[in-house]
């Protein structure tokens, strides 16, 4: 047991438990809502193990579901994060990504905040396609996405300042 | 055999990306189909529990208006009890036609959604009250829904704000039978379609359930016409219904069984053999 590991665990139940009680209530105009739980995987460690990122997504999205009663919807959209998050890291960290440290928790620089607002517009885009799942909502479905990314983002930025501040 | 393994393993991550994938896809297709059994819902031991826990403080919150209800509910009583003409326009769950007071069963909102196209209710009462699938979902004002999902104490409904649930109605004064339906926009209103333009309707007509349906009895009020308009190339009225119920803010419900039901089915069934 390294204490990695235990982190992540906690991370995982903290960001399901404060989603489930806080977030999943805030429905700002009717129906648009954050879902900071995302963070769970934007956070994960960058070169620790890559099957058990998607294996942990994919249970994290699942209990969501279970909670929202939507099906495998939030499951999907987490898988697919989890898996297209290495690619996302090249795009805006550049290649050479790996041979970094990237602590996404410090000061908030152009790539940090690119790399956050490209995972959570996948995650949301995904997530209302499925939610929606016919395509004669699309305005509704881009409507939807539009909005709850800004306030995932708000949220996100906020959660990440709040539990670590800058340690100087 | 060996380069099988070889790609296997070199292709690890993939594998489980579109196994998962599979997996969730497979979860989301199946719960589109409506009324087919969702492996995952929020009736369960764990969700059901935790979304309780949750309830008992937000209850604290929203004792002000509960209690409001309550007072409501006491006046109305109270007024049936002197025999005064009854002037509050809610329905006599205990005049039901058909039904008797033991068919019904007291439940709790333990968890409310209305913000997506597909919305569930999760009660806290489930098969050890006598809950079953398919019974109507009622409170004092108007329906609710109808219940998709049960365990041993909780229970998830397929809200009026659902856009796969149909449920018969009818207008109130002329019998013109239609189908119940969500647009997906609004939560304070519902869409009766089938109804035929030679329906004489007017602003503010009472639209109550049609006695077409197994699962909710005659005559249980849903809410009163806002504007109607006709879909082109049809001769069928769509109607914008406005909700006696606020969809959003729900504390007690009662949940009806219907007696006739089994009997119904049973000869429905013969018909068709």
């Amino acid at each position: 047991m390294n204490s990695a590991l235990l982190v992540n665990i906690f991370r995982f139940i903290i960001f399901l438990t404060i989603q489930i009680v806080i977030f999943n209530n805030m429905n700002f105009l009717g129906y648009i809502s954050p879902y900071p739980y995302i963070l769970y995987i934007i956070l994960y460690p960058v070169n620790s193990n890559r099957s058990g990122l998607i294996i942990s997504s994919f249970l994290l999205g699942l209990t969501m579901d279970m909670f929202c009663n939507s099906g495998g919807v939030h499951a999907a959209a987490c898988v697919i994060l989890a898996y297209y998050r290495p690619y996302i890291f090249k795009f805006s960290f550049g290649l050479s990504y790996e041979y970094q440290t990237i602590k996404l928790n410090e000061s908030l620089t152009p790539e940090r905040f690119s790399f956050i607002l490209v995972s959570v517009l996948l995650h949301h885009i995904v997530l209302f396609i499925l939610e929606a799942f016919q395509f004669k909502y699309i305005w509704d479905i881009l409507l939807r996405t539009l909005f709850s990314s800004v306030f995932t983002i708000l949220t996100s930025i906020i959660i990440i300042y709040l539990i670590k501040p800058n340690k100087r | 055999m060996q380069q099988i393994f070889n790609f296997i393993i070199r292709n690890s991550n993939r594998l489980l990306f579109l196994l998962l994938l599979g997996i969730s896809l497979a979860l989301t297709i199946q719960s589109h189909s409506f009324h087919k059994s969702r492996i995952v819902s929020s009736a369960n031991f764990i969700s059901g529990g935790v979304y309780e826990k949750i309830n008992n403080v937000n209850e604290y919150l929203s004792l002000r208006t509960e209690n409001d209800e309550l007072i409501l509910e006491n006046a109305r009583l109270k007024s049936l009890l002197f025999s005064i003409e009854d002037t509050t326009k809610a329905p006599m769950i205990d005049s039901l036609k058909g039904v008797k007071p033991a068919d019904i069963i007291v439940s709790k909102v333990i968890h409310n959604t209305y913000n997506t196209h597909e919305n569930y209710i999760t009660l806290n009462s489930g098969v050890k009250e006598g809950v079953k699938q398919d019974m109507g979902v009622i409170n004092s004002l108007g329906i609710i829904g109808i219940v998709d999902k049960t365990s041993a104490n909780y229970s998830t409904v397929v809200s009026i704000l659902n856009m796969e649930s149909h449920i018969n109605a009818k207008i109130k004064k002329s019998n013109h039978f239609g189908s119940l339906t969500w647009n997906g926009k609004s939560t304070g209103f519902v869409q009766l379609v089938d109804v035929p333009r030679l329906a004489s309707i007017k602003k503010g007509d009472t639209i109550v359930t049609g006695g077409q349906s197994e699962i909710f009895p005659e005559g249980i009020n849903i809410g009163t016409v806002e504007k109607m308009y006709t879909q082109d190339k049809t001769s069928f009225y769509v109607i914008d219904v406005k909700l006696f119920n606020d969809m959003t803010n729900l504390g007690h419900v009662y949940i009806i069984k219907s007696k006739d039901r089994e009997e119904l089915i049973n000869l429905e069934k013969k018909e068709k053999k």
